[in-house]
Order: structure tokens, then sequence, then C-alpha cells
């Protein structure tokens, strides 16, 4: 009888350590309880092709456009999609263009939903990381992508498959144990 | 200057709480009396200096100072003085802050007032008070600093979220906090009573008003929710049982088991164990609703943003405050003296029963709550869980705690007599019965379980006005003497009354909208009527108007009903251009018995037609009557002399034979 | 002995309470599990026959179109496969065409989703707490309203 009662003195706290085991689980800063699962992971590229941004000079990378088979067979490549009217990918841009110059990756852009002299003015100010930028005026390919906002950004492999996608912003804290080995893993 | 004045402020409230929280606790276990005195002023200075850090970001939102990040994200120059200032706790820091305060009030209240507690226990209550406050004092400094400032300040800020700028949500947070965090003080005496292995009448005496004060809190704050979500989210309903009504609620219920749990400890000293949980758990579930709410772990209309960081420091509180309180408990509680003895059918005997149901109910939505949570966790699917859920789950629940509040008043301490009360309460139950037959009759066909709510409501309002009305002994002796005696009555047996009608009040008002409302969406021009529920509605015009911060598409509907005229509704369609938001304004009429409820959305493309959405909704209005009472019965209670005068003394022996029980 | 009866009596009623509360809610799971679907798992495991369901996903460009006694229709797509879905009644202030949606209803007769209820996801922004932190240091905040120019001038 003693035991039992001992038991039953000890089982809110037992009751309370499983709850907070599963608000520990619940807390993964990966988990968006809202989110749209995405269901591009492991699939191929979807298809696309994108017009350069309107006004850009000839020979730079927002002259030449984006498409599908701009993915594929070039070694790994980041799809960023950005828009200058978005203010983490400011904050993201640094991160973005460090990234590029120091892992031997491709960096493409999408400019979502975004106005051609503004994106311009934009890349002007903080300078251009891409290798190459299609301007998504309308967000259809930003849909074909299943994007949800702004940034965005998928990592493709050689094959042009899609295997990693990071929702909102790349953060510097989130490069050593998060990004660095998806590259590797890619590699 | 002033911003910096508040963040140093709010330091020093750290470090008095650091103070606070060992010097008085080392005090009591050495009973060194001077190191106990130190909680006294160590509390006021702590409420004094996180007031001054609250009156400088006061300050901040009223200049505009656009200087700091927080007014920048919530404010704007153009807004309105009154959300100017309802902004400071308008969003997640200002309202941590606010959290604060109130946690400081609490604890120079009990400072102040516990002049007569036992100097030991005076201590550690003071001293587990600022545990609770150092950690929401740090989390507040460390992850939500609302005095930081930003390096380039911008002309102008983003303005405050459209939906949260109207009078119902500005003052509907302060209510909830003060209801969370009035709870800590029971908590702080659990803790302090398992720490000195005693609880008794005494302690159960200064427990309770503090509990009630912050019930009353709870209440308001969550009908003022309610009422906001009614009139501001356009779709007439008034409780959604979403994620973040449900961690408001579960307090509640705990709450107003705890309340009438600690009237048996004080009346017969025992359920002593069982007590103390409940304080532990009151408190638990309201920081469990602050983490749910700040982590953003649940999905929910109104989430603040998912926020691991944030979270995981409430979470950290929580698990020291809730699994260390709880692992005291496992200790400790086995040492309590067991109480005296009682028959099943008793006073004590049915407030058990009330503990027992409000303990389940708080139960079936805390699993409702969480269960997505679990089985995301388990097996990665998805899954909400709506009302039908609750209504199969929680209702039931509810019916037989309905139908033995009218009875629990009647019973005897010790042991009771239950056929001689049943008898007493005979036309209680013949009204229940008619009023059940008449809903049935009138709504033929609609749902049984409106028929049972409407019965079950009208045998509590009757019981607890023939309680009434027993104790005046109302026409066995001349009124003039029955009035005298009316006048005699406690506070606290009027209290009692009013809050127990209240809630009769209140289920009759729940279960008219839900059962009988009627819903009409049209498209509309100019011209066209429109009629519900016997009552016409003529779009008359759709005007655009302007507003200090919004423009207003204001459609014009006149009311007639049998050919008279009975006035204008005006819904509006409001966007803000700072916030880049629309905002539905109904517009409600009442006459006491029923809401005529409109909304009206602007034409999807040019052209074609606006949209009107019109509901009557039956007794709504009930609802925030009932709640009214609820809480007014709290306060009347909490205004008993008996709760503030002549508190009792530790041993005194509590004369079981008072003429008239208080509860 | 009494002492062990009123225990007995307690623990009891204590067992009463919480069977019928189980009851109450493994009957209630029974019926009213709204599970969560994106087209896709429409696609591969179809919706089940007369229960809610909630379906989410982004709402195609140009997919919306009102009806008559402002039904709307519109598609939900996750990128690889859609769902068209009719709703009668007003949407949200805040859907919006390429943007989140959920909506709960069941799958009607024809295939198309009858949603009784729509709620709209609006942050095209991602505005973690340690970006805006990031933001204040570089001395870059200058908030702006998160939505593209092409909205903001639509409506």
């Amino acid at each position: 009888m003693t035991m039992l009662r001992r038991l039953l003195f000890v089982l809110p706290l037992l009751i309370f350590a499983a709850a907070a085991a599963f608000f520990v689980w619940g807390l993964d800063p990966d988990r968006d309880p809202g989110e749209i699962p995405s269901v591009l992971i492991d699939k191929p590229v979807p298809e696309f092709s994108l017009p350069p941004i309107r006004g850009s000079e000839p020979g730079e990378s927002t002259s030449t456009g984006l498409s599908s088979a701009d993915l594929s067979g070039q070694g790994i490549t980041l799809v960023n999609v950005f828009a200058s009217w978005c203010m983490p990918c400011r904050a993201e841009h640094p991160i973005l263009t460090d990234l590029r110059r120091q892992e031997d990756i491709r960096l493409v852009g999408i400019n979502y939903k975004d106005e051609s002299e503004e994106a311009l003015a934009w890349l002007d100010e903080l300078g251009n990381p891409y290798d190459a930028i299609g301007a998504d005026m309308e967000g259809d390919a930003g849909l074909e992508w299943g994007v949800s906002g702004v940034p965005e950004t998928f990592f493709v492999d050689n094959e042009g498959i899609i295997r990693y996608r990071h929702v909102g912003p790349i953060h510097e804290t989130e490069l050593d144990d998060l990004i660095l080995p998806i590259l590797e893993e890619l590699r | 200057m002033i911003p910096e004045l508040g963040h140093f402020s709010l330091v020093l409230a750290l470090v008095l709480a650091v103070v606070q929280g060992f010097v008085p606790f080392v005090g009591a276990l050495r009973g060194d009396s001077r190191w106990m005195e130190v909680a006294r002023p160590a509390a006021l200075g702590q409420l004094g200096a996180i007031a001054l850090a609250f009156a400088a970001l006061t300050h901040a939102y009223v200049v505009s100072d656009f200087t700091l990040a927080n007014v920048v994200e919530n404010s704007h120059s153009a807004k309105p003085m009154l959300y100017k200032v309802t902004g400071v706790w308008g969003n997640h820091e200002g309202s941590m802050l606010l959290w604060v305060l109130m946690l400081a009030l609490c604890g120079a209240g009990v400072a102040v007032f516990g002049r007569n507690l036992p100097a030991t226990l005076k201590a550690r209550v003071l001293s587990v008070q600022a545990w609770i406050a150092l950690g929401f004092l740090s989390f507040t400094l460390l992850t939500s600093n609302p005095f930081e400032r930003v390096a380039n300040p911008p002309l102008d800020g983003n303005d405050l979220n459209p939906l949260l700028q109207d009078p119902g949500l500005a003052f509907h947070p302060p209510l909830l906090y003060l209801g969370y965090v009035g709870f800590s003080v029971a908590f702080s005496f659990a803790v302090a009573a398992l720490l000195e292995g005693r609880v008794d009448a005494a302690w159960a005496r200064w427990v309770r008003p503090w509990t009630l004060a912050a019930w009353c809190s709870l209440t308001g704050g969550i009908a003022l929710g309610s009422w906001w979500a009614y009139y501001e989210l356009g779709w007439g309903g008034w409780w959604f049982w979403d994620p973040v009504e449900n961690v408001s609620f579960m307090p509640w219920l705990a709450g107003t088991a705890l309340l009438h749990s600690a009237i048996v400890v004080e009346k017969r000293d025992t359920l002593k164990a069982w007590t103390i949980l409940l304080a532990i758990l009151t408190f638990s579930l309201s920081l469990m609703g602050t983490f749910i709410v700040r982590s953003g772990l649940l999905t929910s209309v109104h989430a603040f943003a998912v926020d691991p960081e944030r979270g995981s420091y409430i979470l950290g509180l929580m698990a020291i405050a809730t699994g260390g309180s709880l692992a005291l408990f496992a200790w400790r509680a086995p040492v309590l003296k067991a109480g005296g003895l009682f028959a099943p059918v008793s006073r004590e005997g049915g407030l058990l029963l009330n503990n027992l149901l409000l303990a389940t109910a708080t139960a079936t939505v805390l699993i409702g709550t969480l269960y997505p949570l679990f089985l995301e966790a388990l097996t990665g699917g998805r899954v909400s869980i709506g009302p039908p859920f609750y209504n199969y789950t929680f209702v039931p629940l509810m019916l037989p705690l309905v139908a033995a509040m009218g009875i629990g008043p009647f019973l005897a301490w010790k042991r009771a007599d239950l056929a001689g009360v049943l008898g007493r309460l005979r036309i209680a139950a013949l009204l229940a019965v008619v009023v059940a037959l008449a809903t049935w009759y009138l709504q033929n066909g609609g749902p049984v379980l409106a028929v049972l709510a409407m019965g079950f409501a009208v045998w509590l309002l009757a019981a607890t006005l023939i309680e009434w009305a027993e104790r005046v002994r109302l026409f066995r002796i001349p009124l003039g003497d029955s009035w005298r005696r009316a006048r005699g009555l406690p506070r606290s047996a009027y209290g009692m009354s009013l809050a127990h009608a209240g809630l009769a009040v209140c289920m009759i008002g729940m279960t008219g909208s839900s059962a009988w409302k009627s819903e009409l969406v049209e498209a509309v021009e100019r011209g066209d009527n429109l009629e519900i529920a016997g009552f016409t509605l003529t779009l008359q015009d759709v005007e655009t108007r302007p507003g200090p911060n919004y423009r207003s598409t204001t459609g014009i509907f006149e009311v007639t009903r049998d050919g008279r005229s009975l006035g204008v509704l005006e819904p509006e369609r409001r966007y803000y251009p700072v916030a880049g938001r629309n905002t539905t304004e109904a517009a409600i009429r009442t006459n006491g018995l029923g809401d005529l409820y409109a909304t009206i959305t602007e034409p999807p493309e040019e052209g074609q037609d606006w949209t009107a959405r019109i509901y009557y909704e039956p007794l709504v209005p009930w609802i925030w009557a009932g709640a009214a009472m609820m809480m007014f019965g709290g306060l009347l209670s909490l205004a008993d002399r008996r709760l503030r005068v002549g508190a009792p003394r530790r041993a005194a022996r509590q004369n079981t034979r008072a003429p008239v029980a208080a509860e | 002995m009494t002492r062990k009866r009123r225990r007995l009596y307690i623990a009891l009623a204590g067992l009463l309470c919480i069977a019928s509360a189980a009851a109450l809610i493994l009957t209630a799971f029974e019926d009213n599990l709204v599970f969560f679907y994106s087209p896709s798992d429409v696609q591969a495991k179809g919706l089940p026959e007369g229960r809610t369901a909630r379906i989410g996903g982004l709402v195609q460009e140009g997919s919306v179109e009102h009806l008559d006694g402002n039904r709307v229709e519109f598609v939900v797509t996750d990128g690889t496969h859609d769902l068209s879905v009719t709703y009668q009644g007003a949407l949200p202030d805040l859907f919006r065409e390429g943007q989140g949606v959920v909506a709960e209803g069941q799958a009607g007769e024809d295939g198309v989703f009858q949603a009784r209820e729509v709620l709209a996801r609006h942050d095209e922004n991602y505005m973690p707490a340690e970006v805006a932190d990031a933001l204040k240091e570089s001395g870059e905040w200058r908030p702006e309203s998160g939505e593209s120019p092409a909205e903001a001038k639509g409506q």
C-alpha cells in the first residue's frame, strides 16, 4: 500500500517528464507546424524557363535568364529565391556571397515577384554573387518550385536532382552544422 | 537616455530578485528574523524598478521613439494615442515586461498584505516568488529585451497589427496575465508549505484570496478575448477551441478546482496533498500556456512566430518550476497528515466531485490540445482537432458538474441528507424539466444536447435562487425580517450565488448561439433586401471613409422588422496601408436576447457585388453577461471582510459551528 | 476501516471519472481527427470517404474564379500535383494567389474538394528573430512592408 501511495505521489512528475520530452522534440528549429511539406526532395528540378531581368546590361549574369536545363551537369548548384523587397534576403546576401566564394558551388537566383529596376538597383548596391538570374515576375516558377515565401534556397546536385530545401534565410549560425555537412554529402 | 534607464531598472530588478530569492530563504532555514525581513523591501524595490522600466517603454511608445527596435516594429506615428499605449504590450517583448510587472505586483502584494503570516512561511513564499521573477526577468533581458536600439532609426514604424488595434484586445492581455501570474502566488504558497511540511486551515485561508483574485482576472481576460474574437474576426464565433484559447482555459479550469478544494482544506482540514498539487498544476498550466503561445509549438490562428530559442528558455523555466515543485511534492507530500473523515454524501464529498470532474475536464482539453504534437512526434502524421472533439468529450463532463452544482451548496459538512436536499429542490427540478421540454418542442428536431444543456442551466439557476431564498427564509418569516437577513448575509455567500448563477446564464448563452444560430451569406447590390430571423436588412449604400490610419469601406444596412425601422448597421472593411492588411469590422445590434451581426467584404473584381454575411445569434449577450456575473461574484467574495480582517492564527482550532459557512 | 473505506470511495470515483473521460476521448478520436493532406498525398492515397480532412498547398496563380452566389473555385498545388477546391463564402483577408492556404472540408463526388473553411497563411517574408538581430547589428534595419510591390498595388 505505501509503495503504491508513494508511486501515486511520483506520478504527476512522471507525466510532466513525458510531456516535456514531447515539448523538447517539438522545439526542433527545422520543424514548422504550419509548413507545407516539400514534395520536391529527391526529385528532378521542375520544368521552368525564365527570362533575364529586363534592362540588364549584356554580358552580365543577369542577362542570361534561367531554365531547368541550366541546373544539371554543372556540379552542385544552389538555387536561391530572392527579391529586393524582402528584408531577410538582405541579411542572407553576404552569407551567400561568401559561401559561393569559399565552396566550389554554383549559385543561381530566381528573382521573385520583383520590379526590374529595383532588382538591378539592389544587386548594384549589395553586389551580384549569382552565376545566372531568372526573373520570375509573376511568381509562376516559384509556384513550380513550391516556394511559399522568400528567401528559399534549393540545393541541386550534378544530376539536377533537388536534395535539400532551406526555408527562410541561411543564417551564419547554420553554416557549420547544417549547410556545410549537406554540401559535403552532395559531393 | 530614457530607454537606457528602463533597461538599467530591469537589471536592477533582476539583482533585487536574486537577493530576495536567497537571503530570506536562508533566513527561514536559520530562523534569523533580520535575514527574513529583507524580503519586504526587496519585493517593493523590485516592483518600483520594473514599474520604472515599464514607464520608460510606455514613454518611448507615446513619443514614438523610433530609435527602439520594439517601437519601430510595433508602432507608427499616425496611430491613435490609445493604441500607442496599448501597443506597449501588443508584442512579445512588451508583453513580457507587462508579465514581470504583474509578477512584481503580486510579490509586493504578499509583502504588504501578509503582515500576519508566520515569519518563516512569508519569507519562503517571497523567496519562491523571487525565483519565478528571476526566471522571467532573465528571460526578458536575455532573449526579448524591449529596450534594444536600432543603428539607423527609420522615419516611421511598421504599425501594430491592425487586428490588435481594438479596445477589446487592448485590455485582454493584461487581465489574462494578471490571472496567469496571480496563480504564481498560490504556487509559491504551495512550495513554501511543502518546504515547511505543514498545511493547515490557516494556510488555505491565506491562499484563497490570491487564488480568487487571479481567477477573477483570468475569467475577465478569457471573456474579453472571446468577445474580441466574436466581433473582430467576422465569423460570428466566440470560441474556436484553438490551442491559444485552450491554453488560457486550462488554468481557469484547474484554478476553479483549486478555489473549491482550498475551501475543504480550510473548513475540514482534509484534501491537503491534492490542493497542493492543484496549486502547482494551475500555475504550471499557466506557464505551459505562455510556452506554447510564445514558442509557436502548435499551429494556431494567432500564434507568435516559431521561435525555438525563446521556446527552449521558457521550457527550461518550466522544467525547473514544474519539475522541481513536482519532485518536491513527490518527496514531501506523503508527510502531510491526512485529514478528517467524511461521508461521500456531504459538502466535502460534493466539492471533491467538483474537483474530480474539473480535473478530468482539464485533462481532456490538455489531451485534445497536445495530441497533434504527440501524433506528429510518433508517426509524422499531421492532424488537427476541432470543436467536434470537445463537444464529445468536454461538454458531457460539464453536465454532471452543473447538476452537482445545484445540489452542493445545500449539503451539510461531514454528512448530509441527499433525499432531503432533493426534496427542497423539487421546484428547480420541475422548472428544468419544463424548460427542457419547451426547448425540445420549440426547436423541433434540433440537437438533443441543447435540450439537456438548457434544462441543466435552468436547474442550476433555480437551485441557486432557492438556496438564497432559504438563507433569508423568504416567505417563511415577515418580509422585513427577510430583508434584514439578506442584508446580513456575508458577501462571500452572495459571491458564490452570483458566480454560480453566472455560469448558468453563460451556459444558456452558449447553448443558444451554438444550437440556433442563423446564417446568411449573399452577394448584394445597393437596394437588395436580406431576410433573417424575422428581420429585413436593406443595403442602402456603400461608402468609402477615411480613418486615422486606415481606409474604410462601409456598408449601410437599414434594419426593419414588421415594417418598423430599427436603425442602421454599418459593417466595415478596413485597409491599413502601412501594415498592408485588411480587417473586417462587424456591425452588431443587440436587444439582449440576441445579436444581429453583419459583415461586408469587397468585390473580388471591379464591377462585381459585395458579399454580405449576416448572422442572427440568439442569446449570445448572455455569454458575456454570465462571464461578468462570475467575475463580479468572485470580486464580491474577495471583498468579504472575513478574508481580510481577523485573519486566522496558526493552530487556533477553527470553530466549525460558525453560523454561516463562508464559500 | 472507515479511513480505508473513504480512500476506496475516492479512488473509485476517480477511476470512474478517468474511465468515462478515456471512453469519451477515444470515441471522439474515432470520428473527429482531421488529417492533413498535400495534393500529392491525395494523388497517392486519395481522401477518406465522408470524413473531414485538411488540405494544404499554394493557391495556383490565375486559378481563382469567382462564380455566382459568392462561390469560389481555385486550385491548390504543391508543385507536383494539383487539387481543385470549391468554397462557398467569403475568403479570409489574407487569401491570395501564390500564397499558402489550408482548406478544411470533404472530397466531393466529382473529385473536387468541397471546402467548408479556408484558412490563409500569410507571411511572404521569413523573418526569424536572429535575422532581425543581424539586420539591427549591421544597421540595415529598414522595416518595409513584407509584400511584393505587385501585391501592394493590387490592393
